[in-house]
């Protein structure tokens, strides 16, 4: 066992699952939907994207856009979520939350994605 | 160090700042949380948490040590004290980070990936021709600034990062990217654009002849059509250079031997070879012919073999002076001693001797020999080996006749070789050529260009290198010869400064000397000589059909096609 794989596989599904643990829940319903997953979320792919730096392998290559892709859905999230509480003068309403959740979606399939790439190279290892 | 995986410095940053990377993702999330967990009061005095939004507000600017304030409202005690921990907090994430990327930065073999990537960079994006020098030392130096001068592009190898250095400081027109590397390396070569089609030629000049061999070896089979000029003092090694077809293979004593065999046999086709292979612009003296008769040679060792093997077979007697006996059992008289002190030199009969030489390793001990060999007897004519260039203001101060400076033959030899090819075949017949037709050859041509080594080159009439002639006669034109070519395109009564030495015919004939009625076919390759303006008037008469037309028949064409027409329809 290497603790350097187990750091890197549990930062991959943790950033999976909190992900899913935002999204999860009726899309436009503020009360399914805590914001305080969403920064978890948030920094979990960021310390996954950090992780995935420097590996020049094709796998490495598409592990690190996967990341990238989550991230950068994430943030745009968090933004609108900054937008409609403090700067559209609504508060969140249904269509605002509707819009966090469904970012927050795209970034859960590329999570997704990230997920089935992990398990597809440990199973190519076969070890 | 593999040279071939060095695209990735960007990777190497990225790996190596992982952890301070995490370290502040996961700092800057503690602070950010923390704050919005912490009680504090709205405008209005009521109970509220922070949101999000402007905690991660506040972190960053504090963090960064901008530090606006306590927005949007003042905190409360609670939030003061968590404010306090991430504001250390921050601080040692930064530490950690930036003191990272330094430590990083500081590494030497960090900064040698950095500078083979930035090297590999320039030479990927050299568009222009350019040679490749392995090997900075004095003559690299030497034919770099000759090929600099003529607008030629360098790339240079060189181990010792303190000769690399000196490039900067050298004052040279063009860029010369450079890469402190092992030359016999075959990755390193190719990271310097050996297999690059703009690279022209290889010169193997450092003073290791195995390196010399290496390249050669790899130039032979990466870049096969590459001319390698390859600099060698060991027979043996040169032996091995000549076994996979290394076409040009300089021994610089050997070469020193043959110029001193030719000069001996006729002084003026040794003369007009020094004019015309030496670098351009700088002034060749007419000096003292080497006289015949006897001659004395200290230290016999390669190089003094050579020269005595040079003399022998000019018919001269030649008597060594050495410590050791010679080794090969030779018939010339040997003297033991050392030649620095006066009883040695004149045991060997210094006072009835014509002419010295001092080819020991030691340049101190050469100045004494031919010091103290001119007091013994003045009209001596002077050889003295010359090892290290740092010696050059003592070697000035003596006046010798012949000094030999191996960097500065090497050099010539290059720059001979490289920039005008045919100037060989010419040489060759020079050399076997009688004395007195090369002495009215040099009176004719010193006199008309004057004694500073003027500018050789060479043309092909292709259609790269003379488009417009070459267009001119490619269908069966009409015949032009030698003269009317050469003729000034502002006044064509006015023939250019230029001379034409030699040509050689694609069908392997060649001319020495050609008169002025040659008629000139396509595919002729031209040696001349003359001055740097008509090199100038002559490559824009071979460019450009309306200056040709206009040299070749007098009318001046008009350029455009409006103008063309215009004046044809006046014509008719």
């Amino acid at each position: 066992m290497n603790l350097e794989k187990v750091v890197f596989g549990f930062f991959i599904v943790l950033a999976a699952t909190l992900n899913f643990g935002f999204f999860v829940g009726e899309l436009d319903n503020a009360q399914h939907h805590d914001i305080y997953e969403l920064f978890a979320a948030i920094v979990v792919n960021l310390i996954a994207t950090v992780l995935k730096f420097g590996d020049r392998t094709q796998i490495g290559a598409i592990h690190l856009s996967t990341s990238l892709v989550a991230d950068l859905q994430l943030i745009a999230a968090a933004a609108v979520w900054a937008w409609a509480t403090h700067i559209a003068g609504t508060g969140l309403d249904a269509a605002w939350t509707a819009k966090v959740v469904s970012l927050s979606g795209g970034a859960l399939f590329a999570n997704v994605v990230s997920v089935i790439i992990l398990i597809a190279e440990t199973i190519m290892q076969r070890r | 160090m593999i040279y071939s995986r060095h695209r990735g410095v960007i990777f190497l940053v990225l790996r190596r700042m992982r952890a301070p990377l995490a370290a502040l993702i996961t700092i800057f999330a503690i602070s950010v949380l923390g704050l919005t967990i912490v009680p504090g009061v709205d405008a209005n005095g009521e109970p509220a948490r922070m949101s999000f939004f402007h905690a991660f507000y506040f972190i960053s600017y504090t963090a960064t040590t901008i530090g606006f304030g306590e927005v949007p409202t003042t905190f409360t005690e609670a939030q003061r004290m968590w404010v306090i921990v991430c504001i250390y907090l921050s601080v040692l994430g930064w530490a950690y980070a930036i003191g990272s990327l330094f430590a990083l930065l500081q590494n030497k073999t960090f900064q040698n990936a950095l500078r083979t990537e930035r090297f590999a960079g320039e030479v990927r994006r050299l568009s222009e021709p350019f040679y490749l020098l392995c090997g900075y030392g004095e003559t690299g130096r030497l034919v770099t600034r000759a090929l600099d001068h003529m607008g030629m592009r360098v790339v240079a190898i060189e181990i010792e990062p303190r000769k690399a250095a000196e490039l900067d400081l050298h004052g040279l027109f063009a860029d010369v990217p450079a890469l402190v590397a092992d030359a016999g390396q075959p990755d390193v070569l190719r990271l310097a654009g050996l297999e690059k089609p703009e690279c022209l030629g290889v010169m193997a000049l450092t003073n290791n002849d195995e390196t010399n061999l290496a390249i050669a070896i790899a130039t032979r089979l990466l870049a096969p059509k590459l001319p390698a000029l390859c600099r060698c003092q060991s027979v043996e090694v040169a032996a091995n250079m000549a076994s996979f077809g290394t076409r040009h293979i300089i021994n610089p004593f050997e070469k020193f031997g043959e110029y001193l065999a030719l000069a001996l046999h006729s002084p003026s086709a040794f003369h007009l070879l020094e004019w015309l292979t030496g670098i351009t612009g700088n002034e060749v003296k007419p000096h003292r012919d080497p006289p015949r008769g006897t001659w004395v040679l200290c230290g016999y060792g390669d190089f003094g073999r050579l020269l005595a093997r040079a003399l022998d077979e000019e018919g001269m007697t030649v008597t060594l002076i050495d410590r050791e006996p010679p080794p090969d059992g030779t018939r010339y008289r040997w003297v033991r001693g050392d030649g620095t002190g006066a009883p040695a030199l004149l045991e060997a009969d210094i006072k009835s001797a014509c002419g010295v030489v001092a080819c020991t390793g030691n340049d101190v001990n050469n100045l004494s020999i031919c010091v103290t060999a001119r007091e013994l007897n003045p009209d001596l004519f002077v050889v003295v080996r010359q090892n290290h260039f740092s010696n050059n203001p003592l070697f000035q101060a003596f006046d010798s006749d012949a000094p030999v400076v191996p960097s500065r033959i090497i050099a010539h030899e290059c720059l001979a070789i490289l920039t005008t090819p045919l100037l060989a075949p010419f040489l060759d017949h020079l050399k076997a050529s009688r004395e007195d037709w090369a002495s009215r050859l040099l009176q004719r041509l010193t006199g008309r260009f004057g004694w500073r080594v003027p500018p050789v080159w060479s043309v092909r009439i292709n259609a790269r290198e003379a488009p417009a002639l070459f267009a001119l006669l490619m269908p069966a034109g009409p015949e032009v010869t030698l003269d009317a070519l050469m003729r000034d395109h502002a006044k064509r009564e006015l023939s250019l400064d230029c001379e034409a030495l030699y040509i050689s015919r694609d069908d392997g004939s060649s001319t020495l000397l050609p008169s002025p009625d040659y008629a000139i076919r396509p595919g002729d390759e031209l040696l001349l000589v003359g001055t740097r303006q008509a090199r100038n008037h002559l490559a824009l008469t071979l460019e450009n059909p309306n200056t040709l037309d206009y040299v070749l028949t007098g009318n001046d064409m008009p350029g455009g096609w409006i103008w063309q027409r215009l004046s044809r329809r006046h014509e008719t």
